[in-house]
């Protein structure tokens, strides 16, 4: 069993966790991430580890309540704990000093950029963040994002704060000012991800983004988290998570995320399998 | 009739006991043990088929060399306990061996009475004694020698990793296992599912092992968690024993094969087992591909094929496929499986090479476009080689497809531990007499070395390894005190 330090929240269904995992706080670096289970029969899944304190042996995760497992991770308070965490998995970020280097977030994936961009900004980086969400509320890490960037930026959807629009309209803009950018981290959903891929491949930006195929065990064994780069199968728990954007297959990562869906849907409703239901 | 006054002409005319098993159309909806072992009865009267040759050549044909001919002999008198514990001195997973070995390749192939009649079913007896001992016996504690002081380090919690750490405990030294996943076991907790091979038994040895003083850490992955050096700079380990099974799943590489439907066996055999996801969504949160009504094909003739069709009917398939593509003589799965597979409904449709997946424009998988063949001349392996039969190509409708063609090296240990050689296939390299790497107090055994093979030679490797290690361990102690 492994304690739950701390638990506070970020934003509505947006969490920060702290838990006791000294192997993991002392080994892990940017990019890398644990899989958890919340109890004995719960889902192993995988979340990225936001920042680590090695002197306490706790890491910080940012959990973003999407089904039944993240939900029931939300729900836990200080001083519980959870069944199982195992990890830093997955290879480090590349980091080294690009020049300038933009770190674009959306919703949760602002969470999964953030220890990423303080290594660029460690790194000597000139580092610029757009981190996007739905509205207002949804932002996170506001603080925290200003701290490692030279330059901050947040975008809205429906413009309740920051830049109205998408965290690609706002590159586009940074593009076409005539800034020379030479290094971009995408994370976040996947259209998002693709978009920008689009948008700096005609510049030939370096993009990089970190993939959250289905996983199960994330050591290697299953071959769930295959996705196709370059026209090659790779395994994103070894190989990645991160990957060229550029050379990324984003529609085939988009279906096979979809696989369990009407197996999820049940699960969380709490539904029986006493009847076939519909699939695809 | 008396175990001693018997001809063996009289032990010959008795016919081989079969294993009670379930009934197929009941087990076929079940997750429960196929096979319900051996009763005294049976077990002895199947003794009595040994003739008790001088030179046993069935030894021989075990990889770890069980004495065979003397552990029947006991069971023939009724000494289960005793031929129980005869068996214990070479194999310390007989419950599971018994089960899972490839007989019929190894000590059932050996076998002399085999030539003329079927075989002693020697696998039958070693699982039916080892169920005996835990269910009837006082768990007996092996002798384990006073503290060495000496501290070894066991990889991953297979069959390799287990018997290794047995062996090194009963020396004396302080070991430690690592295990990557949340379980204990290896393959037999993730891979082979529970109607083969149920998890309690895997867990009650593992239960002995706790008990003679090995400790286990689960949910650390060796290479990112902590370095094999940090084990042994930092942590005090004097030897470490590398047996972290083979690694990422084969695809075949044609057209399709990225629409969703199409899986590895292992994702899906982890799912059902290890995440018990046959009992979702009530006990357990992992989801499965629903398969009920559903055409489910398997590509691959090997143990894991076998089980993940199996499992794909028990999940309520409709209809069940293995698709390979040779004839049946060439599958390398047990003869068993293959036996218990048909009798269960599985379609076993042989010389068929598929082609291409198709989909629909979700990009979901409907079937596979597969060509027939037929065998030519023996490959390298020896092996007659599939050649496809022109214009026979057909399409089968499909909801889910597994790919079972078998795995490459798990690439981890070499990407964290540059020091140690590694093959072009990835594997570790070592001095098959010690099992020693190119690290120094570095050993490794069982799929990481050999490529997937089987649950004895990784245990044979395991303690191969274990008595390096000992003697290494023990040589530097004795220079030591002299020093
Ligand atoms: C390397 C990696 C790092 C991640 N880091 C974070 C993180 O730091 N914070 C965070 O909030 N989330 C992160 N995720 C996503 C997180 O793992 C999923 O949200 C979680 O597994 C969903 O589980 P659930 O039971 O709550 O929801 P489910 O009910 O299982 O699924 C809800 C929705 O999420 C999709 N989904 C299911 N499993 C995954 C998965 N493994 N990855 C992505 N989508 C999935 C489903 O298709 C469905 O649409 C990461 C994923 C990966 C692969
Ligand atoms: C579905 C299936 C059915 C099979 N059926 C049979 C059969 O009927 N008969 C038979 O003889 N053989 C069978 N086999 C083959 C047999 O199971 C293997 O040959 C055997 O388990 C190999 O043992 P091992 O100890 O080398 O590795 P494994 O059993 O693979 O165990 C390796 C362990 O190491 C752990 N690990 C991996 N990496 C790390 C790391 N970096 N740090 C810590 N831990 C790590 C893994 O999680 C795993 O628990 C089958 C295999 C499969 C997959
Ligand atoms: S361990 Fe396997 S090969 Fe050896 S006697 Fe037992 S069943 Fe036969
Ligand atoms: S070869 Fe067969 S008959 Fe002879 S000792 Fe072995 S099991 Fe008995
Ligand atoms: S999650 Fe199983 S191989 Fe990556």
């Amino acid at each position: 069993m492994y304690r739950i330090v701390s638990s506070i929240f970020l934003a509505e269904n947006i969490k920060k966790i702290e838990i006791e995992a000294p192997r993991i706080a002392k080994k892990r670096k940017a990019g890398q991430f644990v899989m958890l289970r919340v109890t004995d029969h719960g889902e192993r899944i995988p979340l990225t580890i936001a920042g680590s304190d090695p002197e306490k042996g706790t890491i910080t995760l940012i959990v973003q309540g999407m089904g039944k497992s993240t939900r029931a991770l939300n729900l836990l308070e200080a001083g519980s704990s959870i069944a199982d965490i195992v990890g830093p998995l997955g290879t480090p970020s590349h980091i080294e000093n690009f020049g300038t280097a933009v770190s674009i977030g959306g919703g949760v994936g602002t969470a999964i950029a953030y220890p990423t961009a303080i290594a660029l900004k460690e790194a000597g980086n000139h580092v610029i963040t757009i981190n996007g969400a739905r509205s207002k509320d949804l932002v996170i890490l506001e603080r925290e994002m200003q701290e490692v960037s030279d330059e901050a930026y947040i975008t809205t959807d429906d413009g309740s704060y920051g830049y109205h629009g998408f965290v690609t309209q706002k590159l586009q803009e940074l593009i076409d000012s005539g800034r020379k950018i030479d290094f971009v981290l995408a994370i976040g959903p996947i259209p998002m991800m693709k978009a920008v891929a689009e948008v700096t491949r005609p510049y030939g930006i370096k993009t990089v983004v970190s993939l959250n195929p289905i996983m199960v065990d994330g050591t290697g064994m299953c071959g769930g988290c295959r996705v196709t780069v370059d026209g090659e199968i790779k395994f994103a728990c070894v190989d990645g998570p991160e990957f060229d954007a550029h050379k990324v297959d984003f529609t085939n990562l988009a279906d096979r995320n979809r696989i369990y869906l009407s197996e999820e849907k049940e699960s969380s409703s709490g539904e029986h399998r006493c009847h076939l239901h519909q699939q695809k | 009739m008396d175990a001693k006054h018997i001809t063996n002409k009289e032990r010959m005319a008795i016919p081989r006991q079969p294993m009670p098993a379930q009934d197929p159309n009941v087990r076929n909806r079940n997750f429960k043990e196929v096979n319900l072992g051996y009763t005294p009865e049976l077990a002895m009267q199947e003794a009595l088929r040994c003739i008790q040759c001088k030179d046993p050549v069935c030894i021989q044909g075990c990889p770890v060399n069980i004495k065979i001919d003397e552990f029947i002999q006991l069971v023939a008198e009724g000494d289960f306990l005793g031929a129980a514990r005869k068996v214990k001195e070479d194999n310390v997973l007989p419950a599971v061996c018994g089960r899972v070995c490839p007989q019929e390749d190894q000590c059932e192939k050996a076998c002399i009475i085999g030539k003329k009649h079927q075989p002693v079913a020697i696998g039958n007896l070693e699982r039916f004694v080892a169920d005996w001992e835990r269910e009837h016996g006082e768990p007996e504690m092996p002798e384990v020698k006073p503290p060495t002081g000496r501290k070894v380090a066991v990889i991953g919690s297979g069959p390799a990793g287990l018997s290794c750490a047995n062996d090194l405990i009963r020396q004396g030294h302080e070991v430690v296992v690592f295990e990557a996943l949340h379980e204990l076991g290896g393959v037999l907790m993730y891979g082979v599912p529970e109607f083969r091979l149920p998890k309690e038994i895997v867990r009650q040895e593992i239960e002995g092992l706790k008990q003679m003083g090995v400790r286990f850490q689960t949910d650390v992955v060796v290479g990112r968690s902590v370095t094999i050096d940090e084990l042994i700079e930092d942590e005090g380990f004097n030897a470490v024993f590398i047996g972290v099974g083979a690694g990422l799943p084969w695809f075949m590489g044609i057209p399709g094969e990225n629409l969703v439907g199409v899986l590895a066996a292992n994702e899906f055999l982890t799912r059902v087992n290890l995440m018990k996801a046959y009992d979702f969504p009530e006990g357990s949160d992992t989801p499965v591909f629903d398969c009920r009504g559903k055409n489910v094909a398997v590509f691959g003739g090997g143990n894991t094929a076998m089980d993940a069709v199996r499992t794909a009917k028990r999940l309520g398939a409709e209809h069940a496929y293995i698709i390979y593509r040779r004839s049946e003589a060439e599958m390398p799965a047990r003869a068993e499986e293959i036996h218990h597979a048909k009798e269960e409904g599985i379609e076993f449709l042989l010389l068929m090479n598929p082609l291409e997946f198709l989909g629909d424009d979700k990009h979901w998988l409907t079937g596979v476009k597969c060509i027939k063949m037929e065998l030519g001349e023996p490959d390298d392996s020896g092996r007659r080689r599939p050649v496809p039969i022109e214009g026979s190509e057909f399409t089968l409708p499909l909801d889910m497809a597994i790919i079972s063609i078998g795995n490459g090296s798990n690439p981890l240990i070499k990407q964290t531990t540059p020091d140690i050689e590694v093959s072009r296939r990835e594997t570790i390299v070592v001095d098959v007499n010690t099992m020693a790497t190119s690290k120094e107090n570095v050993y490794a055994g069982g799929d990481i070395v050999t490529g997937g093979a089987t649950v004895i030679l990784a245990m044979g490797a395991g303690r191969t390894a274990a008595k390096a290690i000992n003697e290494k361990l023990m040589g530097t102690a004795a220079s030591h005190d002299e020093w």
